[in-house]
């Protein structure tokens, strides 16, 4: 189908000099799942005990 | 240009009365903005502001609306005296409107600035709600840095840039469209449920996204469109133009607001430049915005009017290049004696590698995407509990994500334990909470407030007005160039004037 043809913008793989921009940085690391799992401990705890009348009462006006 | 350009962003905080849910949401805010202006003795009944210049009906494609014709939440420019209305010591204005608390930043040059005097905004609102709950344990208010409440209402974080006034104004929104369509995929805040009021269960990108429903026009509260075409320069209306962006959420992550601001300030330098990636006009802009913001895994491909289809990150990368090569070209001078070395540089190494891992493993971003934090932590608890996506505790936490008070926030919760990368220091940030910007006009705004808190009767965006002791009639001073009234402009005849009276004097002789 001539509308899925797929002629994607260049990626910079191939020119990657911009003047004077440093390399791209190191992938940042990532979160491990034993920090995931404390995190979300932590939110259990955190979290309003009653999440349905808490997201219920959660109205707004609306504005700009 | 480069992503140094005059900026500023402002947002309108969600609040809401735990335990009250009929309280008067306009009077909470009133009592928001009101509280914190008498602890820090700044005017508020005789303060107001100055509404001369403001225009909220001029139209950028160049007529007017009938005020008649208008929705009455169009009539910005009408003083309500119910309304606090307070200017700050940092430059901003911190008042109420359409029922929020907001805080309208300063104006600043560079994203960086733009971080800081928004981060203060937030620090602002938590302090003036702080005094308003001197229980912590039984609190009668609560803020919330969000922009939907999941039920239909939405709300506004806004991003002004000033713009070259000699850019034809279809040719911005020929430009700019696409960028906006595709631009939540790397500043997307994040949200729980499908559609305006959440009628479907489910994640998506922006907050938003589902409230836009037409492509260019000049409202924002109804049938919002992409592109926003209110004319209020707030500055020589014959130079310049503020683009006012509405398509935004309120961003908490820093490196997400500088890719917010930061990106867009590169895509308007483009078009001034005309340099802008040509061929990317989309068929239907509205629902492509809708459907990236539905997908979070960035897969899905919109239609473009050439018959092509590309994803958010397609079209985000054709912006990218094109910066890539009018800044290493045509625009390698600019960068050269950019005012804040390395800003530009900044911008786009964030930008490329960003969008490199969004297009492999967005998880990869999730220390600096907003959105992809949010996703983590709720892909996290439904892998956990095993929770369907229209489990209430999901939207508890949608909600709680932005909550200003710090032992409540989720996204604090992160924050605190490393989760998300900073690049501006709390201290920078403290300091912006009482400090204007020193290089644009916001610096002579704040000072004057700060040195003469007594005599600014009334400020704007482009004017102060002054009570001078002795003399009868009001003064205004007019401020229509945003880059004058730096600290270095006016800084040294500020430190020699004892009083209001002789700086004014001494300003209209330099003006001389």
């Amino acid at each position: 189908m001539a509308s899925q043809e797929q002629s994607r913008p260049q990626r910079r793989e191939a020119d990657p000099d911009l003047p004077d921009a440093p390399l791209p940085p190191p992938a940042a690391p990532q979160v491990s799942a034993a920090d995931l799992d404390s995190v979300l401990d932590e939110i259990d705890e955190v979290l309003e005990s009653n999440a349905e009348e808490f997201v219920r009462s959660f109205v707004q006006k609306g504005g700009q | 240009m480069t992503v140094c350009r005059v900026m500023g962003i402002e947002t309108e905080y969600g609040i809401s009365a735990p335990g009250d849910p009929s309280a008067n949401p306009m009077f909470l805010s009133g009592l928001v903005i009101t509280t914190y202006a008498r602890a820090h003795g700044l005017l508020i009944g005789r303060g107001g502001w100055d509404y001369t210049t403001e225009a909220p009906l001029r139209d950028a494609r160049g007529w007017e609306v009938g005020r008649a014709y208008a929705d009455p939440s169009q009539l910005t420019d009408i003083e309500d005296p119910t309304l606090a209305n307070v200017i700050l010591t940092n430059g901003a204005r911190f008042y109420v409107d359409h029922a929020h608390p907001e805080y309208s930043g300063p104006e600043v040059t560079n994203p960086r600035d733009a971080i800081v005097w928004d981060r203060a905004g937030d620090e602002i609102m938590r302090r003036a709600a702080a005094l308003l709950n001197p229980d912590p344990t039984r609190p009668t208010l609560a803020l919330y840095k969000n922009t939907t409440d999941g039920k239909g209402a939405s709300y506004r974080t806004h991003e002004n840039y000033l713009m070259r006034r000699d850019v034809d104004f279809a040719r911005i929104v020929r430009g700019l469209t696409p960028f906006f369509v595709a631009r939540q995929a790397i500043c997307g805040a994040g949200r729980v449920g499908l559609g305006q009021d959440s009628r479907s269960p489910g994640f998506q990108i922006s907050q938003r996204a589902d409230f836009f429903e037409a492509e260019v026009g000049l409202e924002t509260t109804i049938k919002r469109p992409i592109i926003n075409t209110r004319d209020e320069p707030h500055a020589t209306p014959d130079t310049y133009r503020r683009l006012h962006v509405i398509v935004g959420d309120a961003n908490q992550s820093d490196v997400t607001t500088l890719l917010k601001v930061g990106t867009t300030a590169l895509v308007l330098t483009l078009i001034e430049a005309g340099a802008c990636p040509a061929g990317l006009d989309l068929a239907d802009p509205v629902g492509a915005m809708h459907e990236i913001s539905h997908d979070p895994t960035l897969r899905t491909t919109v239609a473009l009017r050439d018959g092509r289809r590309l994803t958010a990150l397609d079209l985000l990368w054709a912006y990218f290049e094109a910066a890539a090569a009018y800044l290493s070209g045509p625009g390698a001078a600019d960068v050269a004696r950019e005012a804040s070395p390395g800003a530009t540089a900044e911008v786009m190494r964030r930008w490329e590698s960003v969008l490199t891992r969004l297009g492999t493993d967005p998880m990869t971003c999730a220390r600096e995407v907003d959105w992809v934090a949010k996703l983590q932590v709720l892909e996290g608890l439904r892998s956990r509990d095993g929770l369907p996506w229209g489990e209430a505790r999901l939207s508890a936490i949608d909600i709680q994500w932005t909550d200003l008070r710090p032992d409540k926030s989720v996204f604090q919760r992160l924050r605190r334990r490393g989760m998300i990368e900073d690049l501006v220091d709390d201290a920078a940030v403290e300091s912006a909470v009482t400090t204007p910007p020193e290089d644009t006009r916001a610096w002579f705004r704040g000072e004057c407030i700060r040195r003469f808190p007594q005599s600014v009767v009334s400020a704007s965006w482009d004017s102060l007005v002054f009570d001078i002791p002795g003399r009868q009639a009001l003064q205004r001073l007019p401020l229509p160039e945003p880059l004058r009234g730096t600290r270095a402009h006016v800084g040294a005849l500020l430190d020699a004037s004892p009083d209001i009276a002789s700086l004014l004097r001494d300003l209209v002789l330099e003006a001389d």
